[in-house]
């Protein structure tokens, strides 16, 4: 290299030398902050107004007009029942059909091509709209009533889309050798999906399953119009008038006086635990067992 | 090992008609979203029919005075429409840009460990439920912008909005985000190697390519905003004022059905009947923005899987 | 068009196929004709969306021999060995016309069953695929599926000595199968097929994927087996051919009618082949002139 050789310049900032580039960076991380921001600002709000009221007077009481000896406890047994039987009607139903869909549907038939779209637009219908589905068939229509089996069922068909969504992706996941494998064993096509297909793809359907159910559990309007919304008092059963926690805390919440505002507060302190409960538990089932193909 | 000499029999011992038993029971399964859908439909329509044989369908659509269950009753659904879009305005003002940052942010700025933690901490605001974004809206933020000086009421559009934008967010970042790294790297490499920088690399050539799945983003997240219930119940308020000024109260459509439907109007009455008739309006606006947003999304995969 | 002895042609060489050997055994070898026929194939096309991929191809297989096919990439090897046990019938746009006779009966008959085909024709992939599931589970799956669970332990350990392979894995019983190597994985998937008892082994270039240790292990594997099963394997490699097949057939491409399908040129004793084709084509290929 000649020593007269001009200075080359190749010093530059760290993300774009120009002042643009820096300000578009921040207004990027801005845009995060945001975000994140009024995620812990929503959180340490909540936790300053609820904390004192998360004891067992909230866990073990009945609702009541007297603030202080106003508890959650059918709310709270009536979300964890809706949980159970979510996941009872959900998983099977939701499995079959992403079986269905992935391993038996000739894909180039019109109705399998209408089924997989249906799916797709059930997956944007407001919840409030399965809702009216459950005021017009459940409750009125068939008579079952303002109760836990009717919450349970329109729950059930609103988390369905996900529960298939995900279902469908771990199916697609596991390798096509090894059902060619399977096959060539001399295997029916329902012992490679229900003892190869399906167990490894087992994890993904969990953690899919999971997460349907936390944000079942979370989900209001539904409730509200099936008639969750009466005073209930005394613990929940199937074919009972119930009242979950999502409605306690919109109950609670709709009071003028401060302190239901804190015992709504304090529910939400529950039902954030419930739901941070499941997606830890998602994701740790997600790490632990999800296979690399 | 050992053949048989004669005849060999390769049929089954006995028909497998567990097969086909099992296959029906699968196709059964799927039978359900479609059963679904159905029921959807007849649950809205069947009754809204019925409810525009008494109500004239233009006056319903255009009449600006909705009060159905007062004694005088007016069945004019503008100002429920009106305020639906007016909440959604305001969190897609937020939402939109702040999740298309983020997205650009997460998609060609952050280092692949930083993206690993960030994009699922991102998912966890799409996790809180909207009741808990309600409570938020009406307890902190309403008086949040009182305390900034923006006269608003107790129940008004702007903090229903601005939350609500918040809530969906993540959904605007996340499928953005997919269709910006769906982008193949030679585009990228293409420009860097002419000596852009990844201002210029970002918004001039990720975002233009990324377009149909990013807009298709943008209409989810409006679906979302425009079918959302409960931070407008709480928050938003109840009375179906015709007002574009987001300091007052206003009532979105889901928000007047939730109420309506909770409540003890009796089977039947015309009153029971304005819940499917706005459930029908709901539905048939979120259908079209969703059949948008479909197409769109099948055109981004289409370009580069 | 195949052509057996006969025609006096120019003897060759091919470079890493050991001549005496071959010539060894063309002495010791029985000739094909008085061997017992497990499959017969009468003009066997093979079409995916109507395109033939392979076209009008006769032969017999015999009897505890190891029969191979060779020939360039994409002259339908493959397609043509997946017709012995129906598993082009899992690709939709799969078309087969001709016969293929089993031991006398037609394989694609009305009333065959393919799960039925499948239990006695078992097939060896090109890439290891063991189930992501313990050793014994893979080897078990076989006979659990095929209602054969009576002595499970003797049989998973007979197939898995039969693959040679249980020494190694007999304290690890209930490990993965994807703790294994490349070549013990593959092993494991022939004591898989083996442990269900079929008739016959089909092996899909079961050691393309392999270091060449392992390729040798399964190689000698193939001598012990054909005692008991009849072989056929697909194979890009010419001298593994010719070091292993009793057997051979070579297909080409031929795009005569303007698709690219393929055609089986030549079937002979192996020692033939490669040392006195009669086709120029066998010619060309077995001494590297093309292909």
């Amino acid at each position: 290299m000649s020593s007269a050789s001009p200075e080359v310049r190749l010093a530059g900032g760290r993300r774009g030398s120009t002042w643009r580039g820096r300000v578009f960076y921040a207004l990027l991380l801005l845009s995060l902050a945001v975000g994140f921001l009024t995620l812990g600002t929503l959180i340490v709000d909540v936790f300053r107004k609820g904390i004192q009221y998360v004891d067992g007077v909230l866990l073990m009481n009945p609702p009541s007009s007297d603030p202080a000896i106003a508890g959650a406890r059918p709310a709270i047994l009536a979300t964890l029942y809706l949980g159970v039987l979510i996941i009872a009607f959900t998983v099977p139903i939701g499995v079959g059909t992403a079986i269905y869909l992935e391993e038996y549907a000739d894909k180039n038939r019109w109705y399998n091509r209408l089924l997989e779209l249906n799916i797709q637009n059930l997956a944007a219908v407001p919840s409030i709209v399965y809702g009216i589905l459950g005021l017009a068939f459940l409750v009125r229509g068939l008579g079952l009533g303002r109760v836990v089996l009717a919450g349970a069922l329109i729950l059930t068909l609103l988390v369905l889309p996900t529960v298939i969504i995900a279902a469908r992706e771990a199916i697609r996941a596991v390798p096509g050798s090894i059902r060619e494998g399977a096959y060539a064993l001399g295997a029916t096509q329902w012992q490679v999906v229900s003892r190869q297909v399906v167990p490894a793809a087992l994890p993904g359907i969990a953690t899919g399953s999971i997460l349907a159910l936390s944000r079942a559990i979370g989900e209001t309007a539904p409730l509200i119009l099936i008639g969750a919304l009466t005073y209930i008092s005394f613990n929940p059963t199937l074919l009972g008038p119930f009242t979950a926690l999502p409605v306690q805390i919109y109950n609670w919440t709709k009071l003028p006086n401060a302190e239901f505002k804190g015992l709504a507060a304090a529910a939400i302190i529950i039902l954030l635990a419930m739901i941070l409960l499941l997606n830890a538990g998602a994701i740790w089932l997600r790490n632990r067992y999800e296979k690399k193909w | 090992m050992a053949t048989p000499a004669v005849t060999l029999s390769l049929a089954p011992p006995r028909k497998r008609w567990g097969e086909t038993v099992i296959r029906g029971v699968l196709a059964l399964c799927a039978l359900v979203s479609v059963a679904t859908t159905l029921g959807i439909v007849a649950a809205l329509f069947i009754p809204a029919f019925e409810f525009f044989q008494t109500v004239n369908f233009v006056d319903f659509i255009t009449g600006t005075k909705w009060a159905p269950l007062f004694l005088q009753k007016s069945f004019g659904v503008v100002p429920l429409i009106v305020g639906t879009l007016s909440v959604t305005f305001w969190a897609c003002l937020v939402a939109i840009p702040l999740g298309l940052g983020a997205a650009i942010y997460l998609s060609e700025y952050a280092r692949p460990r930083v993206r690993k933690t960030l994009k699922p901490a991102l998912e966890l605001l799409a996790g809180i439920p909207t009741v808990v974004y309600g409570y938020f809206a009406l307890t902190f933020v309403t008086p949040l912008l009182r305390d900034i000086g923006i006269q608003v009421s107790v129940f008004n559009a702007l903090a229903a909005g601005l939350v609500m934008g918040v809530m969906i967010l993540p959904t605007v970042a996340s499928l953005s985000e997919d269709a910006m790294t769906a982008v193949p790297r030679d585009l990228r490499d293409g420009a860097y190697a002419l000596g852009s920088s990844k201002l210029q690399v970002s918004t001039r050539i990720v975002v233009p390519a990324a377009v149909s799945g990013i807009v298709a983003a943008f209409v989810l997240g409006i679906s979302r905003a425009i079918g959302e219930t409960m931070i407008v119940l709480l928050a938003a308020g109840q009375q179906p004022n015709l007002a574009f000024d987001p300091r007052q109260a206003v009532e979105t459509m889901s928000a007047f059905i939730a109420a309506t439907g909770a409540g003890d109007v009796p089977t039947g009455s015309i009153e029971y009947k304005t819940i499917f008739a706005v459930g029908a309006t709901l539905f048939a606006m979120t259908l079209v923005v969703n059949a948008v947003a479909i197409r769109l999304v099948r055109k981004y995969r289409e370009a580069y899987e | 068009m195949v052509t057996m002895s006969n025609r006096e042609a120019e003897p060759v060489t091919i470079v890493g196929v050991d001549t005496l050997d071959l010539a060894e055994r063309d002495r010791s070898m029985p000739p094909p004709e008085t061997g017992e026929v497990v499959f017969e194939v009468s003009d066997l096309t093979v079409s995916y969306s109507e395109v033939p991929a392979l076209k009008d191809v006769s032969l017999k297989v015999y009897k505890n021999f190891v029969t191979a096919f060779i020939g360039p990439s994409g002259c339908g090897k493959s397609t043509f060995i997946r017709c012995f046990n129906r598993m082009n019938d899992l690709i939709p746009t799969a078309e087969v016309k001709g016969t293929v006779l089993y031991h006398g009966a037609d394989l694609y008959g009305p009333q065959v069953d393919a799960v039925e085909v499948r239990k006695r024709i078992g097939m060896v992939f090109q890439k290891p695929n063991p189930f992501p599931k313990s050793i014994f589970d893979n080897v078990a799956f076989g006979p659990r599926v095929l209602g054969m669970t009576d002595d499970l332990d003797d049989r998973v350990e007979r197939a898995l000595n039969q693959a040679a392979l249980w020494d190694e894995v007999k304290d690890r019983m209930k490990a993965s199968a994807l703790s294994l190597s490349g070549g013990q994985q593959q092993r494991l998937c022939i004591a898989r097929c083996l442990a269900v008892e079929p008739d016959v082994l089909l092996m899909d270039e079961p050691a393309s994927a392999l270091d060449p240790i392992a390729t040798t292990r399964i190689e000698d594997l193939m001598h012990d087996l054909k005692r008991h099963y009849t072989i056929v394997i697909v194979t890009h490699n010419m001298q593994q051919a010719a070091r292993i097949a009793d057997m051979t057939a070579f297909f080409s491409v031929d795009v005569s009618d303007g698709h690219r399908s393929g055609v089986l040129v030549e079937y002979d004793t192996t020692p033939k082949i490669f040392t006195q084709p009669s086709d120029k084509r066998t010619e060309d290929y077995v001494t590297g002139r093309f292909g």
